[in-house]
């Protein structure tokens, strides 16, 4: 329980920090740890007490292994979100580029 | 116990990479989450994960120092500081308490329910013949889950890829002004 509040904790700070902050880099920062904190709940969620990898290996019962299909939607999760993460630092060197800045206060201009 | 110790490490890497002024500092803090996540994933008994978010920690990293290079901004507190903090820790604060509330229903930690997952246990290996088990489910019972995901890597590549490109597709007669 104090565990699965501590990894809401963590997604706050992702959340705060997507809200509050005006720089871009910082944004995307904010985004990553947001999506770590999910990653890490999915984990959790999965978890026995006990247990062992969901691997299996020559007599060996199977009865006390982890829940092995959250781990299977957060690797596909890791690698979309590492696919999003490069798009989006892809967009924010380009805003560089044209208006020397990272700060969103001060990218208004929308002339093409 | 392990797991107390990593998430507060994680936690408090959060927090400077939100707080740190210096931008590098901040990637490198992000680093740090990323490395305790990992360690997470070990002592959660997901070494698969483990592996893949040490080597998407990584790339991460590289991709985003590629970004800040040379380019950093001073941390300015013009505006309305004092409201905007406030409008967002009460938003905050709020979404912790409705959160907490609602964490209640989940099941205990250690006791998954894993109505689904019991099938792959007993059939998993007669049925794909693979000894990991979460391989046997990202490519046997899952596929179309892989084959989208590949399709959103594919998607975000050729987006990086138009949006990176400098030069577009010349005009007849617009070779002038692309030469300055």
């Amino acid at each position: 329980m104090l565990l699965y509040f501590l990894c809401l904790v963590l997604f706050s700070i992702g959340i705060f920090c997507i809200l509050r902050k005006r720089n871009l880099i910082k944004i995307i920062i904010g985004i990553i740890i947001a999506e770590y904190a999910v990653h890490l709940f999915f984990a959790l969620v999965g978890y026995r007490a006990e247990g062992r990898s969901p691997i299996f290996t020559p007599s060996e019962n199977i009865f006390n292994m982890v829940d092995p299909l959250p781990q299977a939607l957060v690797l596909t999760a890791i690698v979309i979100g590492l696919a999003v993460t490069a798009m989006m630092v892809a967009i924010a060197i380009r805003i560089y580029d044209k208006y020397g800045t990272f700060d969103i206060t001060k990218i208004r201009k929308l002339h093409g | 116990m392990i797991l107390y110790i990593l998430l507060i490490i994680m936690i408090i890497g959060a927090i400077a990479a939100v707080q740190m002024q210096d931008l590098i500092s901040a990637v490198i803090a992000v680093g740090a989450v990323g490395l305790a996540l990992s360690i997470a994933f070990l002592v959660l008994k997901a070494p698969d994960l483990a592996i893949t978010q040490l080597v998407v920690e990584i790339l991460c990293l590289i991709i985003l120092i590629r970004a800040t290079l040379k380019k950093d901004l001073p941390f300015s507190t013009s505006g309305r500081w004092f409201f905007n903090t406030l409008v967002v820790a009460v938003f905050t604060v709020t979404f912790l308490g409705i959160g907490y509330y609602c964490l209640k229903d989940l099941p205990v930690f250690g006791q998954p329910i894993m109505k689904v997952a019991n099938i792959y246990l007993e059939t998993g290996l007669s049925k794909t013949g693979a000894s990991n088990l979460v391989a046997a489910v990202i490519l046997d019972f899952r596929a179309y889950d892989t084959l989208g995901e590949a399709t959103i890597l594919f998607t975000a590549v050729i987006g990086v890829i138009a949006i990176m490109r400098r030069v577009g597709r010349k005009k007849v007669g617009e070779e002038v002004e692309e030469d300055e």
